[in-house]
């Protein structure tokens, strides 16, 4: 049944076929070192991707990742100790260029001391309308595993199913813009099998105390995303973004960037401000009323209303130019670097590290910066 | 068996608009017209493998995810 499924999908994406020939990714290596530092956390790797096509209608790419992770953030300062991992991540994948439809398949595999997670990806594109319209469809299979550092015997499983459906339409000569819609599905050990959540506790000196928090074993979420990049009047690029999200645990949230692209000799800078704002999972509370108060609790601060701020620069420099160069192989070449501010407010999350007495804690705030430096060659 | 049907008749829908579509549309942008759309400041990703990363780090400091293309396995939960 679903063979036949996938041959109508395929049949009906033939019949918008009509002439053009659609274009693989280009060939490019890329090298990078990327820096995460705020709120306790420090997390710096290399990610290295290559990508070369293999005749005129296969491309293949290969990317390896990594995080040193040294982690002291708030929660690990409330209820555990300072930590340090290792995060390792490669990927493989494979375009297949036919006409003007583009198949794609990827295997991701990543693997850190007490998590390992491996994810199957397929896709269809078809560009139609005179390459104006590029439909894709895409469907993931995510397969996790989750384990305690400090309780051999522990491990649960993840589950993870992601369907989505994408348009990129050229509106003008001017104007091109996606639309994205994308359904995850969770099933299985969603929590974090070291994370509290905090509780009224009158025999505790402090007046609360901690236990495991417990989620549901399944989440379901949707996301509407949509973008669109105008070229200015001038050499200069313009793109606003806005995406819709809801989830099965009620959290809806709205995100909102507006970026700024412009050139300059060799050079191009981009800014970018982003705004997210969310409301908090139906489980979550900051301070139960007491000890297993409802069947599903946690204190995740990423599940509390909150609202997040970014704020990006970058600038990259072509340091080897299509034309008239001696670098053999080599087409292209350029340097870019980047940070993103980032400021998060936690409208239900306090920080208990400011030693007040329960109830008058100050509301948590998370400053953290993001650099990236990446050396591109096009060949 | 309804949403059988149901799904059927999605199905001939997306076929006739489909069929239709292979006629009559002109592209309203002709390729000599995309000369802006082909500079480089124009391209939606044009660095997957720091798109990727940054999408990461939204994704582990917020509870929002997807709609945005794909990102990276694991946790880093903390």
């Amino acid at each position: 049944m679903t063979l036949r499924r996938l041959s109508l999908t395929v049949l009906l994406l033939a019949l918008f076929s009509n002439g053009f020939a659609g274009v693989l990714p280009e060939d490019r290596a890329d090298v990078l070192y990327h820096l995460y530092d705020g709120g306790g956390v420090e997390i710096d790797g290399p990610s290295i991707l290559v990508r070369k096509k293999v005749g005129k209608s296969l491309s293949f790419v290969g990317n390896y990742y990594v995080d040193m992770v040294s982690s002291a953030s708030i929660d690990v300062v409330t209820t555990a100790s300072p930590y340090t991992e290792e995060r390792t991540q490669w990927s493989l994948g494979m375009d297949y260029l036919h006409g003007n439809t583009t198949m794609r398949v990827n295997y991701v595999i990543s693997d850190e001391s007490d998590y390992d997670a491996q994810t199957v990806s397929f896709s269809v594109s078809q560009d139609m309308f005179g390459d104006l319209t590029t439909l894709t469809l895409g469907y993931a299979l995510g397969d996790d595993l989750v384990r305690r550092a400090d309780d051999p015997s522990f491990q649960r499983d993840l589950d993870k199913q992601t369907y989505s459906v994408g348009i990129t339409q050229i509106l003008t000569k001017n104007l091109i813009s996606t639309l994205n819609f994308e359904t995850i599905t969770d099933e299985g050990f969603l929590n974090n099998p070291y994370r509290s959540v905090r509780y009224f506790d009158l025999t505790s000196d402090v007046g609360y105390s901690f236990e495991p928090e417990l989620y549901p074993n399944t989440r379901t979420s949707n996301a509407l995303g949509i973008r669109a990049r105008y070229f200015l009047p001038y050499r200069a690029a313009i793109e606003g973004e806005y995406r819709f999200f809801t989830d099965t645990w009620d959290i809806e949230g709205h995100t909102a960037s507006l970026s700024y692209i412009h050139p300059w000799g060799d050079w191009t800078f981009t800014g970018k401000v982003r705004y997210h704002d969310q409301t908090g999972a139906h489980f979550y509370s900051d301070l139960f009323a007491r000890s297993e108060a409802t069947n599903f609790r946690g204190r995740d601060k990423e599940l509390s209303p909150l609202q997040s701020y970014t704020f990006k620069l970058q600038a990259a420099y072509e340091f080897l130019s299509d034309d008239g160069n001696d670098w053999g192989f080599l087409k292209k070449g350029k340097v870019t670097a980047s940070i993103n501010m980032l400021h998060v407010d936690y409208d239900e999350f306090s920080d208990l590290t400011a030693l007040q007495p329960i109830g008058s804690e100050p509301l948590y705030q998370l400053d953290a910066n993001v650099f990236q430096v990446f050396f591109s060659f096009f060949y | 068996m309804k949403h059988r049907s149901t799904g059927r008749i999605l199905l001939a829908l997306l076929v006739l608009t489909g069929l239709s579509a292979c006629g009559p549309i002109e592209p309203w942008v002709k390729p000599y017209e995309r000369d802006k759309l082909a500079d480089p400041i124009m391209a939606l990703d044009g660095d997957a493998v720091s798109t990727s990363y940054i999408q990461h780090v939204y994704e582990s400091r917020e509870g929002a995810r997807g709609g945005e293309g794909a990102a990276g396995g694991g946790c880093g939960c903390n």
